[in-house]
């Protein structure tokens, strides 16, 4: 309703536009930054705050650098799951097939190496093409026969979930061979000189820390040019030096103990792989298109039917990837993997920013979100909260989440 | 007339960071029918929703008195025992409920929580009589045209014992007949004692049903006319809304002279369409159009005439099924058969419907405008946002859309600037051909002038305009030359010398019996 009014009101007096030098100084721009961006760095503050009541109340357990690894280790597949979903949701749709997905390439896989001693690589590709496979079938019937993905993925949840029992014949299957286990457990290999840290991962994390400062410096350069307004120098400066020491600190732990997950590094390049794709590839900006207004879409030229089919398409991959990463961290197959990680990656997917609508959403929101529930996970575990409390506090959390995000939405009037 | 039913003195309405309302003050006399007019974010409808409680009492300063006593609505169902009922633009009705249902709704005839039906269905059809509608009462509303929906709106209201009843726009999505027809239902009921605010944009029907006209512009109140009075004409009271006189409602135009022997940039020919649904309904009936580079082509009609569904139709088959015709470019024949591939030949089509068929609402001005032509600023596929937002902040310059910066979600804009952020989007695409469907519909007049600015501009760098307009006024002021159509046929075509509003008329009514 009040959109109607803000919409209707002639020539906005320019607002947020406090301009550079002018306005409150470094702390107005950054609460003005905040505000327009509430959703997100609502969701990073609260995973902040998550993250340091836990580490009170663990008495620094969690934030150990032994931890710190596992929580990485714990919740790759559910990140992985993640980013698939948000594009899904993004998309209008939603899917509940992924987590008896994950399950069903995890037995084929077990059932490729360990029954027909398949080698592991060549069972991974074919892993991640029978996910695609799933993917684009469910696609399929989504976006060229119309039928609802609420309905063709809940019967891909149970068809896949019964494939899987088939398939594994109702047994579990292990162990893995010790390539396969690697894409679970492993950590980068070591070289260089005895130090207390583990030296490539140090490497690693400054190359980065290096590459985003380049990238974040080049960007500004770009804009300068184009005469287009920048950030002031001073909250850009703040920015770099913030992402700069979070970057530094989860290196520095990470190093301490055994060094980088290779989950990690396949995680990491997920995440900006497909940040980028949303945010910059055409087909991305389809994705948004079709969610926001799909015959607006349709009639801009934009092929709905096309881009609906890649998303499931690639929610299978992503989904495959998962299976292969559960049973490599298990180190073995079972017909009940897998069970709920749809309703973990929709979780993470909403509390991360994203709409019932379709539309909105980020690729870092999703991480955020199934980070702010990993830790949730990951804290309660060490303080020994029972299976059945940790499900009611994580419910809560998603209410809690998306409550706020509704209440705060009602009182900006936007 | 007994005195004024309604005073709203002095209203001041602030909302976070801007002010909506700043002063208003309107008074009602008992009985009458009173316009408000002004351009579109004056603050008509947020005045309206202070006087319904759609603002609840508290949330804005100054004094409403309704027959006499201060009022303080705090919320819909208070204004609406008072005999306020306010019937929004968008209309409130649900699709799969009946009309006796509908009516009710919220206000049953019931015992004990069941509900009587003899006694709904018996009032109901008192109702629907009054309001001249002779449907049975256990229609669903899907079932019923926009204009008889508007009339179920108002049989609504009566249940209600309405004292005052108040209409945004209520004719906005009719055609003339149905508009005629409400117009006449709302004499009707003034002759019944039943006082009537009507907000609207057309002139024509404010000097048709209305006792006097409160003129409001930027939050304040301007004037109040008595409509009956001989100065009050149509150009004083455009005058009172903008503030300034308006000698020249539209750009001057060099009208263009067509170079006889260069083929048509489009050219439609035969082109017929079924109903999407009704497949033995011919929906546009063997209709052959053409438009020369630098002119621009006005096709006028009535609603239901077939303007839109031709349009969408040559554009990728996006309505209904297609049953014969050929689209040429240039004098040789193409496919038209996906949007992609309408878009590629230089086809563009701006939607009458922007915010359902033209924006993403809740994505930003650049991404709206980037979105048909992403590959100009991309480049592998990858989009460049730099050159995106200097692209946007081009058109927000040149198109003057108002907006802080192009990062605003389009559904925060007026309807004025997201007109001007959906013509945009297709200029941006690089067209030859320019499809508008009323591309002036529901905005207010000072943008409605830039609107046509821009159309006269795109001729003149000799892009080929198609003009599909419900105001003849625009279509002469603009067109070169006006084809008319009814019920789906080509009845006439108008050089900009011949055609008059007569004229056109008389055509865009022919055949309308007799195709059926």
């Amino acid at each position: 309703m009040s959109t109607d009014v803000t919409a209707k009101t002639p020539a906005p007096a320019p607002p947020g536009k406090t301009g550079e030098g002018t306005g409150g100084g470094l702390l107005q721009l950054v609460l003005d930054g905040l505000r327009r961006n509430m959703r997100q760095y609502g969701m990073l503050l609260a995973l902040g705050l998550i993250v340091a009541l836990f580490a009170v109340w663990t008495d620094g357990d969690l934030l150990l650098p032994r931890n710190v690894s596992n929580l990485v280790l714990q919740n790759s597949y559910v990140l992985i799951l993640a980013i698939g979903m948000m594009l899904v949701i993004i998309a209008g749709h939603i899917d509940l097939s992924v987590g008896s997905v994950t399950a069903f390439v995890g037995a084929f896989a077990a059932v490729l190496t360990v029954q027909q001693g398949v080698s592991w690589p060549v069972a991974v590709v074919l892993c991640l093409l029978v996910g695609a496979a799933a993917g684009a079938a469910q696609g399929f019937f989504i976006a060229y026969l119309g039928i609802p993905s609420f309905i063709v993925t809940l019967a891909g949840m149970l068809v896949f979930r019964g494939a899987t029992e088939i398939l594994l014949e109702g047994q579990t299957l292990g162990p893995l061979p010790d390539g396969l286990q690697k894409i679970g457990n492993g950590f980068l290999p070591e070289a260089g000189p005895e130090t207390n840290y583990h030296n490539i991962t140090l490497l690693l994390g400054l190359v980065l820390i290096v590459f985003v400062v380049l990238q974040e410096f080049r960007d500004r350069k770009r804009q300068q040019e184009f005469s287009l307004d920048v950030v002031p120098l001073n909250l850009f400066l703040l920015k770099i030096v913030s992402i700069v020491a979070a970057a530094l600190v989860v290196t520095m732990l990470l190093a301490s103990y055994k060094g980088a997950p290779i989950i990690l590094l396949i995680l990491g390049a997920l995440v900006v792989g497909y940040g980028y794709l949303m945010r910059n590839a055409v087909f991305g900006r389809h994705i948004y298109a079709i969610g926001g207004n799909l015959p607006a879409a349709k009639l801009s030229g934009v092929k709905d039917k096309k881009v609906t089919f890649l998303v499931f398409l690639n929610m299978g991959v992503l989904a495959a990837l998962a299976g292969l990463v559960v049973a490599a961290r298990l180190n073995a197959a079972g017909p009940k993997a897998g069970l709920n990680f749809e309703l973990e990656a929709i979780a993470s997917a909403f509390i991360g920013g994203a709409s019932m609508s379709g539309g909105v959403g980020t690729v870092l929101g999703a991480i955020i979100g199934g980070l702010v529930l990993g830790v949730l996970n990951n804290g309660m575990n060490l303080l020994g909260v029972g299976s059945d409390w940790q499900q009611v506090i994580k419910g809560l959390a998603l209410l809690a989440a998306v409550g706020f995000d509704v209440w705060n939405k009602r009182k900006s009037g936007s | 007339m007994a005195g004024p039913v309604l005073e709203m003195r002095s209203i001041v309405k602030t909302f976070p960071g801007v002010k909506a309302l700043s002063d208003v003050t309107l008074t009602v006399q008992q009985g009458e029918v009173h316009a408000i007019c002004g351009e579109n974010g004056a603050g008509k409808s947020t005045l309206m929703k202070v006087l319904s409680g759609v603002h609840p009492h508290g949330t804005y300063e100054g004094e409403i008195l309704f027959e006499g006593e201060v009022c303080g609505f705090k919320d819909i169902r208070a204004s609406e025992q008072r005999g306020i009922v306010i019937i929004h633009q968008e209309l409130a009705l649900v699709p799969y409920l009946s009309l006796a249902e509908n009516i009710f709704l919220g206000n049953e005839h019931a015992k004990g929580g069941l509900i009587d039906w003899r006694e709904t269905l018996k009032h109901a059809s008192e109702l629907l009589r009054r309001v001249g509608l002779s449907d049975h009462p256990e229609t669903r509303v899907a079932d019923i045209g926009v204009g008889k929906q508007q009339l179920v709106e108002i049989a609504k209201a009566l249940s209600k014992k309405v004292k005052l009843l108040i209409l945004d726009e209520p004719t906005a999505a009719l055609n003339d007949e149905d508009s005629g027809k409400l117009l006449e239902l709302i004499l009707e009921l003034k002759k019944q004692g039943i006082t009537s605010i009507i907000i609207s944009h057309k002139l024509n029907e404010i000097r048709k049903v209305a006792d006097s006209v409160t003129i409001i512009r930027d939050g304040k109140s301007i004037e109040t006319l008595d409509v009956k009075a001989a100065e009050t004409t149509e150009d004083r009271i455009i005058s009172g809304m903008v503030g300034r006189d308006l000698d020249n409602r539209f750009p001057e135009r060099t009208p263009h002279e067509a170079e006889a022997d260069a083929a048509p940039a489009l050219e439609i020919r035969n082109w017929t369409v079924n109903h999407p649904i009704d497949q033995q309904r011919k929906v546009v009936d063997d209709v052959s159009i053409s438009v020369r580079r630098g002119e621009i082509v006005g096709i006028a009609g009535l609603m239901g005439a077939g303007r839109t569904e031709l349009a969408m139709s040559v554009f990728g088959r996006t309505y209904g099924r297609y049953a014969g015709g050929t689209v040429l470019k240039d004098g040789t024949e193409i496919r038209t058969r996906h949007v992609a591939e309408a878009v590629e030949h230089g086809i563009a089509y701006v939607t009458e419907d922007r915010k359902h068929y033209g924006l993403n609402l809740i994505d930003t001005i650049n991404r709206n405008i980037s979105l048909t032509a992403l590959d100009k600023v991309a480049k592998r596929g990858v989009v460049d946002e730099h050159e995106e937002r200097k692209v946007a902040e081009r058109f927000r310059k040149s198109m003057n859309i108002k907006a802080p910066t192009v990062f605003e979600p389009v559904g925060k804009l007026s309807g004025g600037n997201q007109q001007k952020v959906v013509l945009s989007k297709w200029i941006f695409a690089g067209p030859d051909v320019l499809i508008l469907d009323e591309p002036t519909r529901g905005i207010d007049v000072g943008a409605k002038y830039e609107i046509y600015t821009v159309i006269d501009q795109l001729a003149a760098e000799g892009k080929a305009v198609v003009f599909i307009s419900s105001e003849l006024p625009e279509l002469l002021g603009m067109c070169d030359r006006i084809y008319t159509m009814a019920a789906g046929r080509l009845t006439g075509e108008f050089s900009r010398a011949e055609a008059t509003q007569e004229s056109l008329m008389r055509q865009m009514t022919k055949d309308k019996e007799v195709t059926r």
